[in-house]
């Protein structure tokens, strides 16, 4: 991997338990390896230092005075700058929301530094998070550290790079369509979509709101669980949080996968795949056979549907979400005449070509006369892309597909074909759409030492069993095929 | 050609965006590829589907997995009960332009 962090959630507790290091020492080591770093990688946006200090200095005095620490206690974590921060510059990679300072922190970041976690600063990321390549940031393009010559994934770019570059211990991403998924794959560290509601919305400047969802990267399927234990659960603060128990994932993660069955649909290895991936990805499921597991060939017949229903799905709920961006409240404000001059030039100006492309297609497919044939068109078959899931599983405990078609590819290489860029999220708009949990994991590298990853899908809150599989895979070997 | 001009247009008219020529051109283009691609979902057969709207989980159906809703009432919804909030002048705060307690805008009204 390259230059990922060696420490790890359990090596920082044990370390500060024993007291071998501080949490002052952990933090100052990782603000240095981010000033090396991140000036050519471009991972971080906003660094939150003096917020992160004073943490770590809480996480300190607890240890010097023998209180219980929590779970996360002064480990370095990077989020997603669509996530809110209070008191921190949070700028959903728009020039729109430049100078934008929430005054609350979303439910996520309120629970992990609950936790203990020391919040580094805020990733960068494609704008309003529509992106597969990060290079829709009006904030410059991050660089994959693995291939600084090639794209890090979209939209959860910067926080993908700063994981794999050792710039944080783990970090929140954020995904609609393949957000968190995606970036993980390409920069070849394990990244976790939660099921809907399973994470707390709260906080979470709104891109699709029947789709987002906020999960971690990390290193390690450990970390992953840890974290996930901490930010997942209800809130009464997002009416579509689940009312249901989150188990310790952190604890159940070593159970055996023997007998489990492991989907594997025909649909996700057919045309646009690339060899290497394809040889990797089946490589990765034939060692989960290995470990005990079933494999059970699937049919899920919708798949090739998933891409335009998410494109309509997504780009009408952003229409909608978006409007808020009108000069009034926050952020810029260009003057204008009358107040429809003002919003216009507001917009306009504050908005980068990909968020007016889809602003424009989602209100579209919304007006007088196409609503039927595309906004409704696509719930219902949004419907029938859940229901191949919902049978499937009925026969299978877990799917396992490739998470991206492709390695990483170079910057600039799709940014003149929309349509091209939007077929990168192929394999992962469907549990998007269907609200299932899914991690990706590494399984191997191509001949040009890119990462290659395999994504693992689940029922319904289902993810203790996806991190079980991704953690049993792990142990076997699976990252490194 | 899905998409003209007019179209175009329109649209950014409604989404309240105020393009450029050249945007007008190349949205145009680059939207009736993309629609001329989603032209796909006439394809498949949805008598009797209902429109998936929102996802949403109950204390009780969330174990029988089965997320999809068409949406109605929803059970699960906390009490609608006020609670103190005072935020005001935190969110005056982040505006371009406000006089406590008001956002000042352009003026609407003409008399």
């Amino acid at each position: 991997m390259s230059a990922a962090t060696a420490w790890t959630v359990a090596s920082i507790q044990a370390a500060l338990r024993a007291k071998k290091v501080s949490a002052r020492e952990i933090t100052t080591e990782f603000y240095a390896n981010i000033d090396r770093r991140n000036p050519g990688i471009n991972a971080y946006l906003t660094l939150s230092r003096e917020r992160a200090f004073a943490q770590a200095d809480r996480v300190d005095v607890a240890t010097a005075c023998g209180e219980k620490l929590g779970p996360l206690a002064g480990v370095p974590i990077a989020v997603k700058d669509v996530i809110s921060t209070a008191g921190v510059r949070t700028t959903c990679g728009s020039k729109i929301l430049e100078t934008y300072v929430p005054p609350y922190d979303a439910t996520a970041v309120a629970r992990l530094e609950k936790a203990g976690a020391v919040i580094l600063g805020k990733t960068n990321c494609d704008e309003f998070a529509m992106g597969s390549s990060n290079e829709n940031s009006a904030y410059g393009p991050v660089r994959n550290p693995v291939a600084m010559d090639r794209v890090p994934g979209g939209s959860s770019g910067g926080s993908a790079a700063a994981v794999a570059a050792g710039m944080a211990v783990a970090a929140l991403g954020t995904d609609t369509g393949g957000s968190i998924r995606q970036p993980g794959a390409c920069c070849g560290v394990p990244a976790m979509m939660p099921t809907y509601g399973r994470v707390s919305r709260y906080g979470l400047i709104a891109f699709a709101s029947s789709l987002d969802r906020i999960g971690p990267f990390a290193t390690n399927i450990a970390d992953t669980a840890a974290i996930m234990s901490v930010i997942a659960g209800h809130d009464e603060n997002d009416a579509t949080s689940a009312a249901v128990p989150s188990p310790d994932y952190a604890a159940g993660i070593e159970h055996a996968v023997q007998g489990l069955r492991i989907g594997v649909p025909d649909e996700y290895f057919g045309a646009g795949i690339d060899g290497q991936v394809k040889e990797k990805v089946l490589a990765g499921i034939a060692l989960l056979e290995k470990l005990g597991c079933k494999r059970v060939p699937l049919k899920m017949p919708h798949t090739e549907y998933a891409i335009a229903t998410y494109y309509i799905v997504a780009t009408a709920e952003a229409s909608s979400n978006l409007a808020r961006y009108d000069g009034v409240r926050y952020g810029l404000r260009v003057p204008g005449a009358t107040l429809i001059d003002m919003y216009r030039k507001t917009r306009e100006r504050g908005f980068g070509a990909e968020v007016k492309r889809r602003l424009m297609l989602g209100t579209y497919a919304l007006s007088s006369g196409y609503y039927d044939a595309y906004y409704l068109r696509a719930q219902k078959v949004r419907a029938l892309i859940a229901r191949d899931f919902s049978e499937a599983f009925q026969k299978v405990d877990a799917i396992v597909t490739p998470t991206a078609p492709t390695p990483a590819f170079k910057l600039g290489e799709k940014t003149a074909d929309p349509l091209q860029m939007y077929l990168a999220d192929i394999y992962t708009v469907t549990g998007s759409l269907a609200g299932i949990p899914g991690i990706s994991v590494p399984c191997g590298i191509t001949n040009e030492k890119l990462p290659i990853a395999m994504q693992i899908l689940g029922p319904h809150f289902s993810e203790s069993r996806v991190l079980q599989l991704a953690r049993a895979f792990e142990k076997a070997g699976g990252f490194t095929i | 050609m899905t998409i003209s001009r007019e179209d175009v247009l329109r649209v950014a008219e409604l989404a309240q965006l105020e393009l450029t020529p050249e945007e007008v051109e190349l949205y145009r283009g680059q939207l009736d590829e993309i629609l001329n691609y989603i032209g796909k979902l006439q394809k498949p057969d949805v008598t009797n589907v209902e429109p998936m709207t929102q996802m949403s989980f109950g204390g009780a159906e969330a174990s029988a997995s089965s997320g999809a809703s068409s949406g109605g009432p929803d059970s699960d919804l906390r009490e609608d009960k006020l609670r103190p909030c005072n935020i005001a002048d935190a969110v005056l705060e982040q505006a371009p332009d406000a006089a406590k307690p008001f956002f000042r805008v352009p003026k609407v009204i003409e008399r």
